[in-house]
């Protein structure tokens, strides 16, 4: 085992501050980018509901 | 010539459509997995480092980020200039779909690199040759994406694109051997076709895990987008309003 504690791995031998900041950037970023794709792809599917009803009235 | 129509089947946004919707959760399921598997060996399997303690627990993510920021930029000027040549719609689409990632993959690069950079040279950044490329390579998705939104004929956003991301090209394998071409505070490749590893078998099996983590994140999110603009270019024929009704 590398760590001996859970405050000794968050510690990460004295480089806490990097290694969480760069994979926490990571993390939040790989979380959001999926959540923005799935909007975009539901605001599009909307749009096209909405352009067919106008279609069909007109 | 039978064969031909099935080779060139998903060029046809309806049915690329389909099997990108049918891959997607396959691919997140596959990326989350593997991510998970890269972090386990990562931070639990692998001993720390000799000269830089545990802050070289950044390079499973900080490589394969920057691997991906190279391949996803060389896909897109490849679709691109596909798309344009062949006048295929679908390759124009592929394109604008990769951009955003392949940005968001480069400022990963470069974010990780800051914090890997600040603990072990002393600074968050330094105008080195592969770090100053890096950035153009930020820059040049960052143009991509501003002048394919800019023009609103789509075609010609599509031809124009195209022309930026091929010229923007010619920076991919400067940043690439830019460790070797210059004088440079970065270290040199990770991996190599002609040497064996530098690095202990744990640590590489680490990267490699999260590489493939990441290129099956990179499928899922750029088809997700992929089928959003789709559905935004397609929006007036028939299959796509078919489905609209159906959701």
């Amino acid at each position: 085992m590398v760590w001996d504690s859970a405050s000794d791995f968050f510690a990460m031998g004295g480089y806490g501050l990097y290694v969480w900041g760069a994979y926490g950037v990571t993390v939040a970023w790989m979380l959001l980018e999926p959540l923005l794709a799935a909007r975009r792809h539901r605001s599009a599917l909307q749009a096209v509901g909405e352009r067919d009803e106008q279609g069909e009235t007109q | 010539m039978k064969k031909m129509p099935r080779l060139f089947t998903f060029a046809a946004p309806s049915r690329f459509y389909g099997l990108a919707r049918w891959c997607g959760p396959w691919l997140y399921g596959v990326a989350a997995v593997l991510a998970l598997w890269a972090l386990y060996i990562g931070f639990f399997v692998a001993p720390t480092d000799a000269t830089q303690g545990d802050s070289y627990r950044i390079i499973f993510i900080h490589v394969p980020a920057a691997w991906m920021s190279m391949v996803l930029y060389l896909a897109m000027a490849g679709w691109a200039a596909f798309g344009w040549a062949a006048n295929a719609r679908l390759a124009s689409m592929m394109a604008r779909a990769i951009a955003p990632t392949g940005a968001a993959f480069t400022f990963l690069a470069l974010w990780t690199g800051a914090f890997w950079g600040k603990p072990t040279w002393g600074a968050w950044w330094v105008w080195d040759a592969r770090l100053t490329s890096e950035l153009i390579l930020l820059f040049l998705y960052l143009g991509f994406m501003a002048l394919v939104e800019a023009i609103d004929d789509v075609r010609r956003a599509d031809h124009a694109g195209a022309l930026l991301a091929i010229i923007g090209a010619v920076n991919v394998p400067i940043i690439y051997f830019s460790v070797r071409w210059w004088n440079t505070l970065h270290q040199g490749a990770s991996i190599s076709m002609t040497a064996a590893p530098k690095m202990a078998s744990t640590m590489l099996s680490a990267m490699l895990l999260m590489t493939l983590a990441f290129w099956a994140y990179a499928f899922a999110v750029v088809f997700m987008r992929a089928r959003a603009i789709v559905l935004e270019r397609e929006g007036g024929s028939d299959w796509v309003r078919a489905l609209a009704l159906k959701n």
